[in-house]
């Protein structure tokens, strides 16, 4: 009487540098590359959210195409040829890192944007370095928003819409060079249809939005990653069971976050297990 | 339900599922990260229904919102089961198969016609019959609850009359279609597995269940009461008649959190002794002759809590405690060793690998399997078994391993509070997105979306009554009296008004709610008050 049982995945054969590979035929390049243990950079891109092909940092080579593919967001198909290790590929790569070295303030990007600018030799300054000029949006006591280090990935706006929180209380506003993402008719956080759930925080690859706990804390010069313990627990605010990180430094917690791999929150909190903690400090 | 004290379903089902029904929940603001499952499924072409007497932040995500009359969820349940089984919509051979006493329900329902149902609601026949034909006709469906269904006097029959609902249509027991209640606290339902009720063991087990005594008592090497102990409601009854002199509080303020607030202050005052181990110096600690100051049980120590899934998973230790508190498992060995017993301390690990030994449900739910697996959830019998993703799969087996699932006859009975002249209006509460219960935990930090202490009503109730947004008004009910200011709003209506319960300090709301409570649940009716609002 049960009916469901999933049906077989169609698999298709392709070649992966000079390589053949079997695969699913619904899986993109980027996973693909991922589980044949070949790295490949990413910014835009996170497993929680849908590919938004922005950052083009992900650009491979496929036979018969002219410009290069973005692999987050492109499926395989049977006999496709892909290659990932070629000059054109480095090129490319190490030339975007350059131009967002020259828009935007990398200084707090996160390790893997860092990791990959000292792989590719990338110099920041072949394009004359930017200078950090914007105001820090300090609107309330729990967000920052440095748009200096934005570097339009989108993330924070899938994770506030239809890919996690659907709030929606953020979107990009304007067109080329100037645009910048905001809320609506750009109005304080406090006054948007923000909830505060810290999921765009959560999400931003490069420190333009920050808990203003982190905040303070770096502007204090207090931040100290070196210092932090990391341990996972669960939320006590509601009966969901979410998994909490609590980043703690001298017995505080001075941040929470939720593991992207744990099937309960993929990575997503509420108001309430981002910010709730603070009753655990307030006199210690 | 159905013998197990769980909810039957995963919440990735939310994902997948053909028809959410959400009844008597606002869970975009009390459980946002589970409805994040439920806009992936709307977003996967699930058709929505809430239940709610508001029009709430859950109820805007609806394909239809049925604004139901609060108190009225039975007649609306028994009106929805009449329209399945007239429109001939009734999965007749999952009946016959897996369910016994339809025949006596069907009749006992016989008489909500989808008029007497509208009459006794407020929701439109039409609406009525939308939900009981989509329900019974969806491939897959989930049925919602939170505290909507539960805080009432019929708490239990409410639950019953959903569970009728399921058992109609073979909503339950496959992967998509399920019984879902959704619940407040992190370890409501670990609570339960725990024995935390007055008539149960660790797993579920019956205390009047000879075996699973003996069990125990050699286990614990003690003798256990053979007949169940009393819920917090016959506790607080049994103060009164004075057959309850001495209590010993963990975690729970009910000079704050009891409905008839005014009521349980009075009866906790009157104790010969009161004990109160927790977190917050709590208007009830501060009653209290003894006070053990605890630590958090989420970040300060270690140990398990059970989902809403029943997925069990680990909380560790993150922080050292502040001052003298101590892990409530070190509070409890010191108290039973200066009691005179001879107690060794145990790590939070010991203590679950004895649970594991007594409870069959837990037994495969090793710390390291829980770390690895990140929770499992129940039953989990032994350590190759994988957990158990949905219940309830052995209704659809062709030879059934146990009695059919028994349908319920249950009757609707209106709030215990009735209105009347002096009492015209209804209040119900709930929980605002960013405020828990009481307060003393999420007033701990700076919500820039808190909104100040307000009764909610809508404009055209606002000028019934004659006040102005802002203005500080009296809410009387039959029991006390509060101030608050009022707002307006849209998704009550004339005759609805509606409190959050976060701020008693502030504005004590549970002055005005009654303590009537479900014989079957202990559960006191918080959402229906009538009360009066009056210009100062």
């Amino acid at each position: 009487m049960i009916e469901s049982t999933l049906p077989e995945p169609r698999m298709v054969e392709i070649t992966l540098n000079r390589t053949a590979v079997t695969a699913h035929a619904d899986a993109t390049i980027l996973d693909v590359c991922r589980a044949q243990d070949l790295d490949v950079p990413t910014m835009c891109f996170l497993e929680t959210l849908s590919p938004f092909n922005s950052c083009r940092l992900c650009v491979v080579e496929v036979a018969g195409s002219r410009t290069l593919v973005p692999a987050c967001s492109r499926i395989v198909e049977s006999g496709m040829e892909i290659s990932t290790d070629s000059e054109r590929i480095t090129d490319a790569r190490r030339t975007l890192y350059e131009f967002y070295a020259s828009t935007v303030d990398l200084s707090l990007a996160d390790a893997e944007t860092k990791n990959w600018m000292s792989k590719y030799d990338v110099d920041p300054d072949r394009f004359g370095r930017y200078e950090p000029h914007r105001a820090v949006k300090i609107q309330d006591d729990l967000y920052i928003r440095d748009y200096d280090k934005c570097v339009m990935c989108y993330r924070c706006v899938a994770a506030c819409g239809p890919d996690a929180q659907n709030t929606f209380a953020i979107d990009v506003a304007g067109r080329g060079l100037s645009s910048t993402i905001s809320t609506e008719y750009d109005v304080t956080l406090p006054d948007s249809a923000c909830v505060y759930c810290g999921n765009c925080i959560g999400v931003c690859p490069t420190g333009a939005l920050m808990f203003k706990s982190e905040y303070d804390m770096r502007e204090a010069d207090t931040w100290d990653e070196g210092r932090q313990s990391i341990t996972t627990t669960i939320c006590s605010f509601c009966g969901v069971g979410c998994n909490l990180e609590l980043h703690v430094q001298d017995n505080r917690v001075v941040k929470v976050t939720s593991p992207m791999d744990h099937d309960v929150t993929n990575g997503h909190l509420c108001i309430k297990g981002r910010f709730g903690y603070g009753y655990l400090q307030e006199e210690k | 339900m159905l013998g197990a004290g769980g909810g039957t379903s995963s919440y990735k089902e939310m994902e997948t599922t053909d028809l959410i029904v959400l009844w008597g929940s606002n869970a975009r603001n009390a459980h946002p990260i589970f409805f994040h499952r439920i806009t992936k499924g709307i977003r996967n072409g699930a058709k929505m229904y809430t239940v709610d007497p508001r029009r709430s932040e859950s109820a805007e995500w609806a394909d239809t919102w049925l604004g139901i009359d609060v108190g009225s969820d039975i007649a609306l349940s028994n009106t929805v089961a009449r329209e399945i089984i007239h429109a001939g919509l009734v999965n007749a051979e999952f009946i016959q198969h897996s369910t016994s006493g339809f025949d006596a329900y069907a009749e006992s329902v016989e008489t909500w016609t989808l008029e007497r149902g509208e009459e006794i609601t407020g929701v439109p026949a039409e609406a009525i019959r939308a939900l009981a034909h989509d329900y019974a006709k969806a491939p897959t469906a989930q049925l919602c609850w939170t505290l909507g269904i539960t805080e009432h006097a019929t708490g239990t029959d409410n639950v019953l009359s959903l569970i009728n609902l399921a058992l109609l249509t073979g909503h339950v027991g496959r992967w998509g279609s399920g019984l879902v209640p959704i619940r407040g606290q992190n370890n409501v339902q670990g609570g339960g597995d725990m024995g935390a009720l007055p008539n149960k063991f660790p797993g579920f087990q019956d205390v009047t269940d000879r075996n699973a005594r003996a069990k125990f008592e050699a286990a614990w090497d003690s003798p256990v009461p053979a007949e169940p102990g009393w819920h917090i409601a016959e506790m607080i009854d049994a103060m009164d008649l004075g057959e309850l002199t001495a209590m010993y509080v963990i975690g729970e303020n009910p000079a704050q959190s009891e409905a008839d607030v005014s009521r349980a202050i009075r009866l906790l005052d009157g104790l010969d002794h009161l004990v109160v181990q927790d977190i917050f110096l709590t208007k009830t600690a501060q009653m209290a002759d003894v006070v053990f100051p605890a630590a958090a049980g989420w970040a300060e120590t270690d140990g398990t809590v059970t989902s809403s899934e029943r997925r069990v998973q680990r909380v560790r230790k993150a922080l050292d405690p502040p001052g003298e508190a101590k892990d409530d498992n070190e509070i409890i060995t010191m108290l039973a060793n200066a009691l005179g017993h001879d107690w060794e301390p145990r790590d939070a690990e010991a203590i679950w690998d004895e649970l594991r030994s007594l409870s069959p449900m837990h037994a495969g739910m090793s710390y390291e399997r829980l770390d690895a697996l990140g929770g499992l959830q129940w039953p989990c019998p032994d350590d190759d078994h994988p957990g158990t993703p949905f219940l309830h799969g052995w209704l659809w087996e062709e030879t059934l391993p146990r009695e059919p699932a028994p349908f319920s006859i249950v009757e609707w009975m209106p709030p215990i509070d009735p209105l009347d002249d002096d009492f015209p209006i209804r209040l119900t509460t709930g929980r605002r997105l960013d405020s828990y219960n009481t307060g003393v935990q999420s007033g701990g930090y700076r919500s820039p979306i808190r909104a100040d202490v307000v009764i909610d009503m809508t404009k055209e109730q606002a000028e019934d009554l004659g006040v102005e947004e802002r203005e500080v008004v009296r809410v009387s009910s039959r029991r006390g009296s509060v101030e608050a200011p009022v707002r307006i709003v849209d998704g009550l209506r004339r005759g609805l008004v509606f409190m959050a319960f976060h701020a008693p300090d502030e504005v004590d709301v549970n002055q005005l709610t009654i303590d009537d409570w479900d014989p079957k649940s202990g559960t006191a009716e918080f959402k229906a008050t009538a009360v009066r609002i009056e210009s100062l």
